[in-house]
């Protein structure tokens, strides 16, 4: 049974103005059913005020092959880091 | 028993406390992990409206007892539950359509108790409709799925309905005690929500494609402490512990 059902990711924001993370995958045999299991998998505890459920089948990742091409080249460039200012207070979620 | 309120308020409270039980039992055991945590979810609301529901039977007895008291050290014809929520689970068919029935009468009943006299009832609903909206969702989703599912799918949740139908009509049945506590504007108007629960398990099951058995023959004596043999075997296993070690703490 649970192999013919298709594996889906599951992405929760915790409150508003934030954005939805990656919280896990689970199976589920259409978007629906998805959605409710997400709810009980993964908000049981009071994490998220929103869910969204995407089939796995259609993330497409990077390859583990090319991170040196696409991640390494940003090591050595400290400038772009905004750590060289002072962030307000009132700045919560930076 | 001589308080009329107080047997009214036991009612609701075994009702939430049996259901949670046997839906507990499927713990461990759920076709695939998504449907058991989700299950036992369910199991757990049930069980937390059964707390708060026998904390104010507690209250209303006044003899000091505690909520663990009045679960775990009454004997089956003590108990005032629905035949229906005693059922065993059988298999996931058995036990989606017994919860759809429990949800949709208990949807409209928990509505109709918000506007209890009893602010304390009315309070417990408040919290407890919207978990009761949530099951209602979940069971008829399930069984509208599983209904209008396979050939295979269809038959099994066919036959859990015609073995399950007979405990439907207690439900919205009224006896005296349901009565006296409408007139005291305490309970719930059971014929009122009955048609609203009719309507809703119709529509739920012509969308399954199932068909209501012609049988009309109804089970009842739950309320009143009459139960099937199931209850004996359930309470064995709820009490188990507190029977043979009486006080035993954590």
């Amino acid at each position: 049974m649970k192999a013919n059902w298709p594996l889906w990711e599951v992405f929760i924001r915790s409150k508003n103005g934030l954005s939805h993370k990656h919280a896990g995958s689970l199976h589920a045999a259409d978007a629906e059913m998805a959605i409710e299991n997400a709810r009980d998998v993964y908000t049981r505890r009071n994490e998220g005020i929103s869910i969204w459920v995407v089939e796995s089948k259609h993330i497409t990742a990077s390859s583990p092959n090319q991170s040196e091409s696409l991640f390494d080249p940003a090591n050595d460039k400290v400038y772009r880091h905004p750590t060289f200012y002072n962030l307000p207070d009132e700045v919560k979620n930076m | 028993m001589q308080n009329p309120h107080l047997q009214y308020v036991y009612r609701l409270a075994d009702n939430a406390l049996i259901l949670g039980q046997r839906l507990s039992e499927w713990c461990g055991h759920g076709p695939v992990l998504e449907q058991d945590i989700a299950i036992t979810n369910i199991a757990l609301d049930q069980v937390g409206q059964a707390r708060t529901l026998f904390l104010y039977a507690a209250e209303l007895e006044g003899k000091g007892r505690s909520e663990d008291d009045l679960a775990y050290l009454r004997d089956a014809h003590q108990y005032f539950n629905l035949l229906l929520v005693e059922q065993p689970n059988q298999d996931w068919a058995h036990t989606m359509i017994r919860q759809l029935l429990f949800d949709a009468f208990n949807f409209y009943f928990y509505q109709s108790l918000l506007k209890s006299k009893d602010a304390n009832l009315a309070a417990i609903a408040e919290k407890a409709i919207k978990e009761i909206t949530y099951h209602l969702r979940f069971s008829s989703e399930w069984v509208i799925r599983l209904g209008d599912g396979t050939a295979l799918s269809h038959d099994k949740m066919q036959e859990a309905l015609n073995n399950l139908w007979p405990f439907s009509g207690e439900l919205c049945n009224p006896d005296k005690l349901d009565l006296a506590m409408l007139e005291q504007g305490i309970g719930v108007d059971l014929l009122a929500i009955k048609p609203l629960f009719e309507a809703k398990v119709q529509a739920i099951l012509k969308e399954a494609t199932l068909q209501i058995p012609e049988n009309d023959w109804m089970q009842k004596g739950g309320k009143q402490g009459i139960h099937t043999e199931h209850l004996g075997f359930l309470l064995a296993e709820m009490q188990f512990l507190q029977r043979a070690h009486p006080g035993a703490t954590w």
